[in-house]
């Protein structure tokens, strides 16, 4: 399959020419970039859901019943799975398709699993990649399961228009869903193994949790979400100044408000799964109701945008013979207490920019 | 490869280990999943009792280089062939396949005539295995 053939074949739906092509953008071949300029064009369709949670959770079982939800009303569904890379080895044990393999022979549902490849955020560089592919290929909707996650790992918030955070009883006190971090980026939650004792009160600690952020960020015009959301409501602001500037601020101030519903589920059997898929089409119609789907695709072409060329700018320090060599010489004077390190950053900086 | 491989740019060597037929026994299959992990690959697992039909599929989806499939059931001479038919069916011509398992001396020959690049058996060790994928992946770019 010739390149260009992978691009016509992909966007056609030919399992293999987007699996292909997933590939060539993962593994950044040289050219890779002339090939997504290509499908870039045709994204935008489908609707991208994340799903987020512990490890154990049951995230992949729970994907694996939102692809047959998905069949059942007559709508196509790719999946990114992704697991951990070893920082040591480079090698990875992607585990996330055994749950799904009784897709397996469906054309309507398509799975590639992901090694993080060295990136902590809970997904890996080349999944907004993947994703694209996917949506480009025209399946309706796309689910990204990121790797197990603790606290921190929020940057699935920048990819997906719908996050849903899986919850199971028996993690942690009322203390944990209050903490900054992933708790933060949920449209949904889904308390999943809802058999299990002690489902109640995660179902209220999460309610609780709620209220007090909404309370939080009342007036903030709508829910919390990643830093940089206020940001765009500056640029936004000042697009509208003028004589319409009143009537956006009212606008803003009636914009309704999505309180993130929180839904209990049993993976295992499917139960809760159908509402859980409702919950989310319910999200999808909020977000193109509003406005907040624009913003928060704004987002993520913001944060990809800088992404890629904050890439180059470290590839360009890492291939560069002469800053690589700066960069050793000056780590070890940090070392040696020679000099602290935003003097030696600053001084690699410049070197490299001028 | 060698230094490419370690990275988290460039190709990575992606195999599917699956394990085709009803025997419910993967230990060995696991303990060459974790192995070819540890050595820098990408391994896709796909668990018990699969069809030839999924392992194919899954290996197209996965765009894999490898897949390496353990039989202790007996059943290898009909379900080995068989994911081979299905490879050349579907016009994919660049995926290393092996097998592993208890498959007896006897057998091996036909197995490697459709197609399978070698047969692991009981007593391999796991570096061998990894040495041989490494040397004979077709695709390389």
């Amino acid at each position: 399959m010739g390149r260009t053939e992978v691009v016509s074949r992909a966007l056609s739906g030919d399992i293999r020419a987007v699996s292909r092509l997933i590939s060539l953008i993962e593994d950044c071949v040289p050219g890779f970039e002339g090939l997504y300029s290509e499908i870039y064009p045709f994204t935008g369709k489908a609707h991208v859901i994340g799903i987020t949670g512990p490890p154990g959770s049951g995230k992949s079982t729970l994907v694996d019943k939102m692809a047959a939800v998905c069949r059942e009303r007559g709508k196509t569904v790719g999946i990114v799975a992704v697991d951990p890379t070893s920082p040591f080895t480079g090698g990875a044990l992607l585990g996330d398709r055994l749950r799904m393999q009784r897709h397996a022979l469906d054309d309507g549902v398509f799975i590639r699993s992901m090694g993080t490849r060295g990136q902590l955020g809970g997904i890996s560089r080349a999944t907004s990649g993947a994703v694209d592919v996917l949506d480009a290929a025209g399946y309706d909707y796309v689910i990204i399961e990121t790797v197990g996650v603790g606290q921190s790992e929020v940057e699935i918030a920048s990819i997906a228009d719908t996050v849903v955070l899986v919850q199971v009883p028996g993690l942690g006190d009322d203390i944990q869903v209050i903490k900054a971090g992933v708790m933060e980026i949920g449209d949904l939650f889904a308390v999943n193994k809802k058999d299990r004792p002690g489902v109640e009160r995660v179902v209220a600690e999460i309610r609780i949790a709620l209220e007090l952020s909404s309370v939080a960020s009342r007036g903030g015009g709508g829910t919390s979400r990643i830093a940089g959301s206020a940001g765009h409501h500056g640029v936004s602001a000042l697009g509208a100044a003028g004589s319409e500037r009143e009537e956006t601020v009212d606008e803003e101030a009636a914009r309704p408000c999505w309180h993130p519903p929180i839904l209990q589920t049993l993976a295992e059997t499917g139960e809760g799964v159908g509402e859980l898929f409702d919950a989310c089409d319910e999200h999808m119609r909020y977000l193109a109701g509003t406005g907040e789907l624009d913003d928060r695709r704004y987002r993520r072409a913001r944060s990809e945008t800088m992404q890629i060329a904050s890439g180059r700018i470290w590839r360009g320090l890492t291939d560069d013979r002469g800053a690589f060599a700066a960069a050793e010489e000056l780590a070890w004077k940090v070392a040696r207490r020679e000099i602290d390190p935003y003097s030696a950053g600053n001084e690699l900086y410049e070197m490299i920019v001028k | 490869m060698g230094d490419s491989m370690g990275t988290d740019t460039g190709r990575k060597i992606r195999v599917l280990v699956a394990k085709p037929g009803l025997d419910g026994h993967d230990r060995g299959a696991k303990v060459v999943a974790r192995a070819l992990r540890d050595a820098g690959m990408e391994v896709i697992y796909t668990g018990l009792r699969q069809t030839p039909e999924q392992i194919v599929a899954a290996a197209i989806q996965e765009d894999v280089d490898v897949i390496a499939m353990s039989i202790l059931s007996g059943a290898h001479n009909v379900l080995f062939p068989k994911v081979m038919d299905l490879l050349r069916e579907k016009g994919v011509d660049d995926i290393l396949v092996v097998g592993g398992g208890i498959i007896p001396d006897e057998d091996i020959p036909a197995l490697k005539e459709c197609g399978i690049a070698d047969i692991f058996t009981p007593g391999t060790s796991t570096s061998e295995t990894v040495k041989f994928i490494e040397e004979n992946v077709k695709r390389r770019s």
